[in-house]
């Protein structure tokens, strides 16, 4: 059975070099991979008989405003059943070109996870079957969960700001 | 209505007098055809108020009809968002004459706790609503009490009003097209 | 019965499968959003060739109402309500997930009591949630009587819920530390009359569809998934346990005291609708039997946890005492004190995982809140389970899988 210290020894003999900043926090090992190399390392897992990734839990993206050029982080958790431990890997993109390798082919159900996360921050997942909006209309021309946007639609005519604190 | 002579009524020739419309606006407030369109929350406890124990078919409502054109009363439950607004604009638009109007909840009134950006805040930005239920959800007992209040609309209704100038500013205003044999 | 004994019970999809074309013409159907046979508003472009679906695409999005961004905007005590609305067929459960995992990131000791309280309570929203999927399938069967006698079952849990929170449907259930108040002695009374009733209602209605000819006939060999693409799709719940593979997140990763409890997974052979209904209709019984344990072995004790700094103290203190009173004021302004972190959190919903991954940055509001929404990403397993099969049968399979739109937009 692994845990948390063993997975990121076999993790870090896998790839040596495009793993950084492992944490151990909660109970759950999160390390931030390099964005160019995260299809390979999701694909040498899944394939992995020993380790037994063979579940995909969840991708979302989170955006960082303050921090130049790591704006974006994408962040897949996965889930191995055989030893009942969980990883979670990031990647950080920059604002200027919010692109990674879509893994629909890896773990078919990642194809609308990838859809809403393009839908809500505007990542761009290459080679994706159908990367289109999701949950809002195709017409909608921003991304509305990335921090400058607020939570009300912006057209609104009869909700005064005045009253809540917004000038 | 006129006094009735008890001798004649036995006798087989009683008779009442009333005006159409009172007649009319019985028979339709007690058969009236609900169109439950329900999304969210509130359709579960719409589901609640169809089944037993609130039973909604001592009003004559069970039968639900899921097509416009058979449906007398739209009954909105849940969240309508942007993205369905069309959609519930053209069942609207598609159901014969006369046609009322039910707006459960809070979402569908005004749009409840979401101001957000992808939901329609209340559903009287697109469509004419007769009766609004407010709660989140309504218990099954107050969407019963707005029912009733439709009642009390449909019992009142002019049989004419579709033709009344009152009528037609209201549906200029919503940008809903009437069709030429409404505009008599 | 195992996989060699079971017979194969031939379904129209066969007669179809049989036959290259059925009459050439491929038509295009539009399946919803709004539409008495989809409980919930999503849409379905079907082409269809006679009544034999070629292909589907679906549209959701419906009812999107931007819950993540939502919740950006609010304090941890304020969230819940909008859990609720996730999937608000069994939202008690949505609630206690959501105070679990905050309890996780501030490392909190919760009491044992709490612990079975919460698992008394989650146990019934899973069996409402199953009353009503199942009653659907029945009602899509052709079955309207199956609709109502559940309802009526649901009605008392519903009475249930309202001794503990006040609310019928979406509950708001608990706060984060345990709950506003012990079991009421209505509650002790209630809760005994349901175990005792509930069980014969429960299979009254049962036998009238589980081995009811028509019934199965109808949905046996519809809207089959095998348990490789159930997994690679990313199934989890009853869906994926109907297809063979018993995972559930209350044996693999136990929480709030569920290893306490002895209860078995149901597991299906076909992955078919019938499999499904049956798989829903055994954890019914399961629930049942937990929450007879649970209740059975209700420890002493608080019942809540000994977190001033979440919990709002009581109000004869708030008016006596001025700690009592600084921390309703924080608490009610939602200025708690959250250490930042990242948590993933999942419970074991109605329908499958229920995760939530939340990153907080130490303010009074988190600084993202992702659902893992098991309907949104099991949902796309659908064109999959209905290409081959006739218009009806795909009816039945959305509606034994239990989609509900809430949980799916979001």
């Amino acid at each position: 059975m692994l845990n948390n210290e063993t997975l990121l020894t076999q993790l870090e003999a896998l790839f040596p070099s495009d793993l950084s900043n492992a944490d151990f926090s909660f109970d759950l090992l999160t390390v931030e991979v390099e964005s160019s190399k995260l299809r390979t390392l999701i694909a040498t897992l899944q394939k992995d008989d020993s380790l037994g990734f063979a579940f995909l839990t969840l991708i979302g993206g989170v955006h960082y405003p303050e921090d130049v050029d790591r704006e974006f982080a994408v962040v897949y958790h996965i889930h191995s059943w055989k030893h009942k431990i969980r990883l979670r890997l990031k990647a950080f993109l920059p604002l200027s070109n919010p692109s990674i390798d879509s893994i629909c082919d890896i773990y078919p159900s990642a194809n609308w996870m990838e859809r809403e996360t393009y839908d809500f921050y505007g990542i761009i997942f290459t080679n994706h079957p159908d990367l289109r909006r999701i949950l809002n209309e195709d017409s909608m021309d921003y991304f509305p969960l990335r921090k400058e946007y607020t939570l009300e639609d912006g057209t609104r005519e009869d909700k005064d700001d005045r009253f809540f604190g917004r000038f | 209505m006129g006094k009735i002579d008890d001798e004649k009524v036995i006798n087989g020739e009683g008779y009442q007098l009333t005006t159409l419309d009172k007649a009319i606006g019985l028979a339709r407030a007690n058969s009236v055809w609900p169109l439950p369109f329900a999304t969210s929350c509130c359709g579960i406890e719409f589901m609640a108020t169809m089944g037993s124990a609130y039973d909604m078919s001592r009003f004559g409502m069970e039968r639900l009809s899921f097509s416009p054109r058979q449906a007398d009363l739209l009954i909105v439950a849940g969240t309508i968002s942007k993205k369905l607004g069309p959609v519930l604009k053209q069942v609207y638009e598609q159901m014969a004459e006369p046609k009322w109007v039910l707006s459960v909840g809070a979402c569908a009134s005004s749009g409840g706790i979401f101001d957000t950006y992808s939901v329609l805040q209340g559903i009287d930005r697109i469509i004419p609503v007769d009766v609004y239920v407010p709660g989140c959800p309504p218990r099954p007992e107050q969407i019963i009490d707005g029912v009733m209040n439709i009642h009390k609309l449909v019992k009142k209704e002019s049989i004419r009003r579709r033709y009344s100038a009152e009528y037609k500013d209201l549906m200029k205003e919503y940008k809903i097209e009437l069709k030429e044999d409404n505009v008599k | 019965m195992n996989k060699e004994t079971a017979p194969i019970i031939e379904s129209p999809s066969e007669f179809y499968n049989s036959r290259e074309t059925i009459d050439g013409d491929i038509a295009t159907i539009n399946f919803g959003p709004t539409h008495p046979a989809t409980h919930g508003i999503f849409q379905n472009i079907l082409k269809v060739d006679g009544e034999k679906i070629i292909s589907s695409e679906q549209t959701v999005g419906y009812i999107h109402r931007a819950f993540e961004k939502l919740a950006e905007r609010r304090p941890y005590n304020q969230i819940t309500p909008i859990t609720d609305r996730l999937n608000y067929c069994s939202s008690p459960i949505n609630n206690l997930g959501w105070h679990m995992t905050v309890e996780k990131l501030i490392q909190a000791e919760i009491p044992k009591r709490v612990q079975y309280m919460r698992v008394i309570i989650m146990e019934l929203a899973r069996i409402a949630d199953h009353l009503i999927c199942d009653s659907v399938v029945g009602v899509d069967t052709g079955a309207l009587t199956s609709f109502f006698y559940p309802f009526q079952e649901r009605e008392k849990i519903y009475e249930l819920y309202e001794e503990i929170c006040g609310a019928r449907l979406t509950t708001n259930i608990g706060r984060i530390g345990g709950f506003e108040r012990d079991f009421t002695p209505v509650f002790h009374t209630k809760l005994k009359a349901f175990l005792k009733s509930f069980p014969k209602v429960f299979n009254e209605w049962d036998s009238m569809l589980s081995r009811n000819r028509i019934f199965m006939d109808r949905t046996r060999g519809t809207g089959p998934i095998s348990p490789e693409r159930a997994l690679a799709y990313g199934l989890t719940g009853p869906n994926l346990r109907a297809a063979g593979v018993d995972y559930d997140v209350r044996v693999m990763h136990p929480y709030s005291s569920y290893e306490d409890f002895d209860f078995i997974i149901p597991v299906g052979v076909n992955g078919d609708t019938y499999d499904r209904f049956m798989v829903r209709q055994e954890e019914i019984r399961q629930s049942l039997r937990i929450i007879e344990q649970a209740y059975g072995n209700l420890p002493e004790g608080e019942f809540k946890a000994d977190v001033p700094d979440f919990y709002l103290p009581d109000k004869a203190a708030v008016y006596n005492n001025m700690e009592a009173l600084i921390y309703h004021f924080k608490i009610v302004m939602g200025e708690m004190e959250i250490p930042s972190g990242e948590i993933y959190h999942s419970v074991e919903g109605g329908n499958g995982e229920l995760g939530y991954y939340l990153i907080s940055d130490g303010g009074r509001t988190p600084y993202r809140l992702q659902f893992r929404r098991p309907c949104f990403i099991y949902y796309q397993a659908y064109p999959e389970m209905i290409t081959g099969q006739t218009i009806s049968d795909a009816v039945i399979t959305l509606s034994s899988m239990n989609v509900i739109a809430g949980e799916l937009d979001a």
